[in-house]
């Protein structure tokens, strides 16, 4: 009964946020298609940060990854919107196997410089290769490439509708992920890993898995966004885009499936509004922060689960 | 038969030999209890036959097999569990969230018993069954204790390590710890590092005593009582 109430909830809010766009002006859907995108992004951090509590900084480097594979493979290759969206997404998965195997011989705050480093290496190596890439400045994918069929990407009630299905997807599949066998497992890990092994789990595998799923949303984000917005660039390899998913965990609620889409909301019109009123508006951003780490630790959706018998997942 | 046995093994922290023991031997279905003074190399030396650390020489069989190189979560899949001497658990979740892992583990190997029936007769063995859906951090540190055992006999194996388990129990949750560990002998070998003599001398089939990593004596309960190596060790002299 407590699974079907979860599950919902979750059903729910996916069709609340398709009959936003009925509401909304276009200024807000606007927002709301970019938020949805980003969400998808920060709900697979969620199960690397949230749920197996692996804290990387180098997440831009996956969305990136996304965004130049669907976005390199139309510019040279030709490919369909299609097409290329997959590929972006397989481009990230496969980088982040790699960088996970590599990084996760490391725990703790070695695994955060040594993601970082990765990210920073990806993003130098894409402003390197500057002639294939136009990292400093960014391309644009031509409008009339970002169609499927005779579906326009780029007109904003199907942008809208294109990120909505993106992100429900994505939530749907972490909901299964972390209801699953395997997500037990690792909060497991989360919660004491050296217990967990003793308790004849390898950690590695779990590990590496939260690692390579977390890169394929991101992958999927990345890919979603060269195609839905048209811009590609080497500034979303950057640090920043990789502390974005981060602020947006807490301030939702990490170890909650919903946690990263009210936080992406949230933070994306704080910084809005803060952005009208002060060009420091990244200082608006820190005292949010601020406030959050002294009086609600676990994010917003964190500290309702604890008042809620912890149903939510 | 035996079901665990190891040859020279020997365990070095930098310059300090840990572990030196020539032959262990533990037949199955026995409980066995090692003894020792503070500081004696016992959680080493079972640390060692579980996996959680690795011997500088030696070799260690399990059912007549080599583990000496085999990582401590293949280990478990064999039919080895420990519990810890200072209490592991995970304090957010519910006991039942606790021994559920695994039971899951163990389910996953046979699948003809669900994990979740499994997990509740663990909790239901150390009377932890009617707490099943509190927060085990919030839990007295002697039910922590039990609800750590209950975590071992949810893998249902074939050796259950206890180091210290009694640490912290009250006398009267000791008599039912002790007809507990009786009822577990019947389906698996026990091996328990012990401090509080009276649980030695009431479950130990036999006794192992470590003094500076090597072993000092072994034999039945009376034998070791009897034994002056032994007092000595214990008494200083």
């Amino acid at each position: 009964m407590r699974a079907d109430r979860a599950l919902a909830l979750h059903l729910a809010v996916i069709a609340l946020l398709f009959g936003l766009q009925y509401v909304l002006s276009p200024y807000h859907q606007g927002n709301l298609a970019r938020i949805m995108v980003l969400a998808t992004y920060a709900t697979g951090y969620n199960i690397l940060f949230g749920y197996t509590g692996l804290l990387s900084l180098g997440h831009a480097l996956f969305f990136a990854a996304g965004m130049y594979g669907a976005g390199m493979s139309m510019r040279y290759l030709d490919f369909p919107a299609l097409a290329a969206f997959p590929a972006g997404i397989i481009a990230a998965t496969l980088l982040a196997a790699m960088i996970g195997a590599l990084a996760l011989r490391t725990t703790g705050v070695a695994f955060m410089i040594v993601t970082l480093m990765f990210a920073q290496a990806g993003y130098l190596t894409l402003l390197y290769f500057n002639e294939y890439t136009r990292g400093d400045e960014g391309f644009v994918i031509p409008q009339a490439d970002r169609a499927i069929g005779l579906i326009d990407l780029s007109a904003d009630d199907t942008r809208f509708i294109a990120a909505w299905a993106i992100f429900s997807v994505g939530l749907l599949i972490a909901l299964a992920i972390v209801r699953s066998k395997a997500g037990r497992v690792l909060v497991a890990i989360r919660e004491n890993e050296e217990r967990t092994r003793m308790l004849g789990f390898n950690p590695f595998p779990y590990k590496l898995g939260a690692v390579t799923a977390s890169g394929a949303f991101a992958g999927t984000a990345g890919a979603a966004y060269a195609l839905l917005f048209g811009s590609v660039g080497a500034s979303f390899a950057a640090i920043q885009y990789s502390i974005e998913p981060l602020l947006f965990v807490l301030l939702g609620g990490a170890g909650v499936v919903l946690g990263p889409l009210v936080g992406s909301v949230l933070m994306f019109y704080l910084i809005d509004y803060a952005r009208e009123v002060t060009t420091a508006y990244l200082i608006v951003v820190g005292i949010a922060l601020v406030l959050l780490i002294l009086f609600a630790r676990k994010g917003i959706l964190g500290s309702l689960r604890r008042r809620s018998d912890g149903w939510l997942p | 038969m035996t079901l665990l046995s190891a040859e020279n093994l020997v365990k070095d922290f930098g310059g300090l030999r840990a572990v030196n023991v020539g032959a262990f031997d533990l037949p199955e279905g026995e409980i066995r209890a090692v003894i020792g003074p503070n500081g004696a190399g016992k959680t080493t030396f079972v640390s060692l036959l579980c996996g959680r650390i690795a011997p500088t020489s030696g070799t260690i069989r399990f059912e007549d097999r080599d583990i000496t190189a085999l990582p401590a979560h293949d280990r478990v899949a064999l039919g080895i569990a420990y519990t810890f001497q200072i209490t592991s658990i995970y304090p957010n979740l519910s006991l039942f969230e606790n021994v559920m892992l695994p039971a899951q583990r163990r389910a996953g190997l046979d699948r003809t018993n669900d994990a979740a029936d499994r997990a509740m007769v663990a909790l239901e063995r150390v009377g932890l069954s009617g707490r099943a859906f509190e927060r085990a951090g919030a839990q007295a540190y002697g039910h922590q204790r039990l609800l750590e055992v209950a975590m071992g006999l949810a893998l249902a194996p074939k050796l259950l390590i206890l180091d210290e388990p009694t640490q912290g129990l009250a006398e009267g949750e000791i008599e039912n710890f002790n007809a507990l560990i009786r009822s577990v002998a019947k389906e698996s070998t026990v091996m328990l590092i012990e401090h509080n003599m009276n649980v030695v001398m009431a479950l130990a089939d036999r006794i192992t005593v470590l003094n500076f990593g090597e072993t000092l004596a072994e034999g039945t309960p009376a034998e070791i009582r009897a034994n002056p190596d032994v007092q000595t060790a214990y008494l200083g002299g």
